[in-house]
């Protein structure tokens, strides 16, 4: 690990110096300081700052500081009943050690688990711009079928992210220009020619907080995830989805998938795609099938496509049974 | 002396360190305190073949010691195994191989020192990937442990030509990985022109022969200490680069070396089970009854080192067939050396055998207990174990069915595992008052090897086990045999009951007896085993592919059983290594970087707890006494072998899909299995 000073950030916006990077529950920043992905010059600790509350926004919502810790939001009352896909997608992510640390805006920002880029002796793109991807010909089975580019297949590996795109989040910012909003869907950058870059960030930017918009019909929603064993593993495919329906139309419907881009991947085809049919096993499937047209599978990833659109149906008719009962 | 009533062997005893152990007052290898400890960090090859040239270091590096590498490390004696002989040349033959090891005054410092060494290599072209046709495999004289590499009885080609029934199937197994909890680690520390060695290994006494030949040391001058050990399943059998890399730190610099293998260099710098690829021809008649097998295995080993898998072996000795054909074939890569993971030979050659029969009594209409039972006519405890555990599981209610999105399936498997014992040496101290001293230079890698030398010493000297004070893990006790091949219960044991037998025999005429066994384990029964066999009932998910294991039961023949609470635990964690092995580990390989790609315990899966739903074993409990004083036969492989097969075979019960390249991921499911409903 690279030497480096700490010291404790003790305002908003206090800056940042070239070198320097936030420090939350460090439960991703730490593991990759240690192996020499990350080298960061100082570390900022946030944790004192005023960003641990759930609160209530004003026209209904609920904005999330910053650094609550995924536990805690998993177990707020408020989002269990109001948003039910946050607090499942928060529970099927990492260990009960790992919730208790990590936070909502260090979750947003974990980096990818792609096996080059968490291997400094490795070529990557994305922690070493230039040295080539390894991943497109050699292990990639858990990577993109979607969003990616010749430069980076890399997956975004956030269970919370994933629910926070289906359900319209909004990314409080603050730092050295003021204060901006930026919805999660837009948060994160494609890879295109520059994979080193995750998000829209810029330097010194901190997120403040996670707004979630009212949105009276996810109380119906949902995550599943599957993975390559019961627990503390990171998904291989997962959909968030909330849905509405209305004499057996779906008059409104958010659907995400997750672990298939670089980005949760907001079903923004598939939605449009739904409203208005009948919630139907088929149109459910054929929506499904929308949003994958565009799908780019690699050798080993292409089992994907059928996972992606067995759990978008197994969720979808999981709530509209919900609805019909 | 005086008698009790209750023996103490055949009692739950629960482990004597355990509460030291979760108090944190036991100190394991790399947790003894120095004075003037310094930190090793080792450098490792990032390429897979070519020499090392030089190492750069930046002087400025603050708090650094040395940085040794083959310009500047003292020579050592040529090491019978050369992946011991460290920093001693400037080949490169794998990708994780060490070149260079800086030495600091604090782990933080070796460690940022050792990311800022800079290595000038001439890379060379690498072959890693193994091929069942790869142009340079070649037939061994022997695999491991030093069995003959092919065998041929009858006429098989004849036999297979004229079976009514034939299975021909090919079987992969990839490379798997030992990891134990404690990655391997050492503290050497030179007193005088002795060594000393705080080592995490199976073998203090081999490790003290081992590392003082390289140093030209008499084992006598090397004092290993390994009192506990936090697991090892083979990796740790033999002496690691880190006992020798933390010796000649110390010899360097003057001072106490601490060497802690980081998780990510457990996965090439300590063996690992080599890939296999099993291609089984199984002849049989309309009823069952096995007429020719042929067995071949492929598999890999290193180009410093042959060591080969004997995955073939174990079909020489499970059922009787009178055209039996086995074989191995090895290809040397540039890879790092396979070593022993619990069961080698047996855990992967019983996948490609039990699968095949599965095959085979699918084929034929056979209930899989019915064909093992009628093709072991002259093994009547396995064939107690095939029928009794079917009956505890429930075997005749099997029925596949679905449940909502899950399909749910039923497999077995059987399972065998040689019972042996080697030369220990142990003593025995009468120290007053009824207590007595007990010492063998044994290894408890968290076994309850340590309880049961006591219990059996208890009994044999007819005192309370609180009476015996039992020494181990110290390579100055007498000698003893390395805790592998599921023989240190029957080896250890067996001294201790010789050394407690002479003391009471003596009458009082002296205070110590010291009994060495090499000579009754040179007589000992050739080609017994253990044997077992196992029940899986899983559930696959259609709509994911996910493989849950609803319930894995296992039936064993462990001879006399010595303890049932750390019994049970050695059936139970073989059998969950066993659902690794089937359903999640994988040394991913990327044959362009020249190394497995998944090298820490978020991307090489293990079981989690929520893996193992509902999992129990059940034993015979019937001594074997001729085998050795105790009846028992070694229990801490058995429960990996065949535990695997059960699994695969439920999941082709439930799905109809046969995975026959391990593990049975969601991947290679999804696609093959009906859409959901």
């Amino acid at each position: 690990m690279k030497t480096f000073a700490y010291r404790t950030a003790t305002g908003l916006a206090d800056g940042l110096e070239p070198g320097a990077v936030f420090l939350a529950g460090g439960t991703n920043l730490v593991d990759l300081m240690k192996l020499g992905v990350a080298t960061p010059d100082v570390l900022v600790d946030v944790n004192k700052l005023p960003m641990s509350e759930v609160g209530e926004l004003p026209g209904g919502g609920v904005r999330i500081g910053s650094s609550v810790r995924n536990s805690d939001l998993a177990a707020d009352q408020r989002v269990r009943t109001a948003y039910p896909v946050l607090s499942q997608a928060l529970l099927a992510g990492a260990s009960g050690q790992l919730r208790n640390m990590a936070t909502t805006g260090g979750n947003l920002l974990q980096r990818t688990r792609c096996r080059y880029f968490m291997d400094a002796t490795m070529p990557c793109n994305k922690h070493r711009p230039g040295s080539g991807c390894p991943a497109r010909d050699g292990d990639h089975r858990n990577l993109a079928i979607l969003g990616g580019s010749p430069a980076c297949v890399a997956t975004h590996p956030s269970d919370m992210a994933v629910a926070l795109a289906a359900l319209d989040a909004v990314v409080q910012l603050d730092g050295p220009t003021g204060q901006r909003s930026v919805p999660v869907t837009e948060l994160y950058r494609l890879p295109g020619d520059t994979p080193d870059r995750d998000t829209v960030l810029e330097h010194g930017e901190l997120i403040t907080a996670v707004d979630l918009p009212a949105l009276p019909f996810a109380t119906r929603s949902a995550y599943r995830k599957a993975r390559d064993r019961a627990s503390y593993a990171f998904a291989v495919g997962s959909v968030a989805a909330a849905i509405d329906i209305q004499d057996g139309l779906v008059s409104d419907v958010r659907l995400a998938f997750g672990a298939v881009a670089p980005k949760p991947w907001r079903a923004f085809a598939a939605e449009a795609a739904l409203r208005g049919q009948p919630a139907t096993r088929e149109h459910f499937m054929a929506a499904a099938d929308v949003e994958l047209r565009d799908a780019r599978p690699l050798r080993d990833n292409a089992y994907k496509l059928p996972l992606i659109r067995n759990l978008t149906v197994s969720v979808l008719e999981g709530l509209a049974g919900e609805v019909t009962r | 002396m005086t008698s009790t009533s209750a023996r103490a062997v055949g009692s739950p005893l629960a482990r004597l360190e355990g509460p030291a152990k979760v108090s944190g007052a036991a100190r394991y290898a790399a947790e003894y305190p120095q004075d003037h400890l310094a930190y090793g960090w080792i450098v490792a090859s990032p390429v897979a073949r070519g020499r090392l040239d030089a190492v750069l270091t930046d002087p400025a590096e603050e708090d650094v010691l040395a940085v040794l590498w083959h310009g500047n490390a003292p020579e050592l004696e040529k090491p019978d195994d050369p992946e011991l002989a460290v920093l001693q040349s400037d080949e490169i033959r794998y990708r994780g191989q060490p070149l260079a090891l800086v030495i600091a005054t604090s782990i933080e410092a070796a460690r940022r020192a050792a990311q800022a060494v800079q290595l000038e290599i001439t890379a060379e072209d690498h072959d890693v990937e193994l091929r069942a046709d790869h142009p340079d495999r070649y037939t061994p004289e022997t695999v491991v442990p030093d069995a003959p590499a092919t065998s041929d009885t009858g006429d098989v080609d004849a036999a297979l030509a004229g079976a009514p029934v034939t299975i021909d199937v090919v079987y992969e197994t990839p490379a798997l990985h030992n990891n134990p909890m404690e990655p391997h680690a050492t503290i050497a520390r030179w007193d005088g022109q002795d060594l000393i060695l705080y080592d995490s290994n199976q073998h203090p006494s081999g490790i003290a022969e081992t590392v003082g030949a390289i140093f030209g040391l008499p084992a006598e001058r090397v004092h290993v200490v390994t009192e506990h050990v936090g697991g090892g399943f083979g990796s740790k059998g033999s002496a690691r680069p880190n006992a020798v890399l933390a010796a000649l730190g110390s010899l360097v610099t003057g001072r106490p070396v601490q060497i802690a293998l980081p998780r990510q260099a457990m996965f090439s710098m300590v063996g690992h089970r080599a890939p296999t690829v099993q291609r089984i021809r199984v002849g049989a008649t309309r009823d069952g009854i096995l007429t020719a097998i042929d067995h071949q295995t492929c598999t890999q080993s290193s180009r410093l080192f042959e060591f080969v898998e004997s995955a073939s072996v174990v079909t020489r000795e499970v059922y009787p067939v009178p055209n039996l054909r086995t074989g191995h074939q090895v290809v040397r890569l540039d890879m790092p050396t396979p070593r022993w993971m619990r069961a080698p030979g047996e855990a992967p050659g019983m996948v490609g055998l039990e699968c095949a029969l599965d095959e085979l009594a699918a084929e034929l209409g056979v209930d899989p207990v019915e064909l093992r039972v009628r093709n072991s006519p002259e093994n009547p405890r396995y064939v107690e174990c095939l029928r009794s555990g079917a009956e505890r599981f429930g075997w005749s209610e099997r029925d596949r069915r679905t449940d909502g999105e899950w399909l749910i399936g039923f497999g077995m498997a059987g399972a065998t595992y040689p019972a042996q014992a080697m030369p220990s040496t142990a003593r025995v101290r009468a120290l007053g008052n009824d207590e007595y001293e007990v010492a063998i230079a044994a290894a408890d890698l968290g076994t309850g090897a340590r309880t049961i030398l006591t219990q059996i010493a208890a009994d044999e000297l007819g005192v309370p086990v609180e009476q015996i004070h039992i020494r181990i893990g110290n390579s100055t006790l007498p000698q003893a045999s390395v805790a592998g091949g599921s023989s240190g219960s029957a080896s250890w044991g067996w001294a201790v009951t010789g050394a407690c037998r002479e003391l009471r025999a003596a009458g009082g005429s002296t205070e110590e007896a010291t009994f060495d066994t090499t000579a009754l384990v040179q007589q000992q029964k050739e080609g017994r085993h253990a044997s077992g066999a196992h029940f899986a009932e899983v559930r696959v998910s259609t709509v994911t592919g996910e493989v849950r294991v609803s319930r894995l039961f296992g039936m064993f023949d462990g001879g006399r059983i010595l303890n049932p609470r750390t019994a049970r635990s050695q059936f139970l964690g073989g059998m969950i290594m066993g659902m690794g092995m089937a359903l999640h580990e994988e040394g991913v390989l990327d044959p362009a970087q020249g190394t497995w790609v998944n090298h820490d315990l978020a991307e090489y899966h293990i079981p989690t707890h929520a893996d193992v739903e509902w999992i129990d074993a059940a034993w015979l409990d019937a001594p074997e006494s001729d085998l050795n004083p105790m009846g028992s036969k070694g229990i801490g492989e058995i429960g990996i072998v065949g535990s695997p097969a059960a699994i695969l075979n439920a999941i082709w019960h439930a799905t109809g899909v046969r995975i026959r390249s391990l593990p049975a991921r969601l991947d290679k499911l999804l696609p093959a299995l009906p859409s959901p409903r």
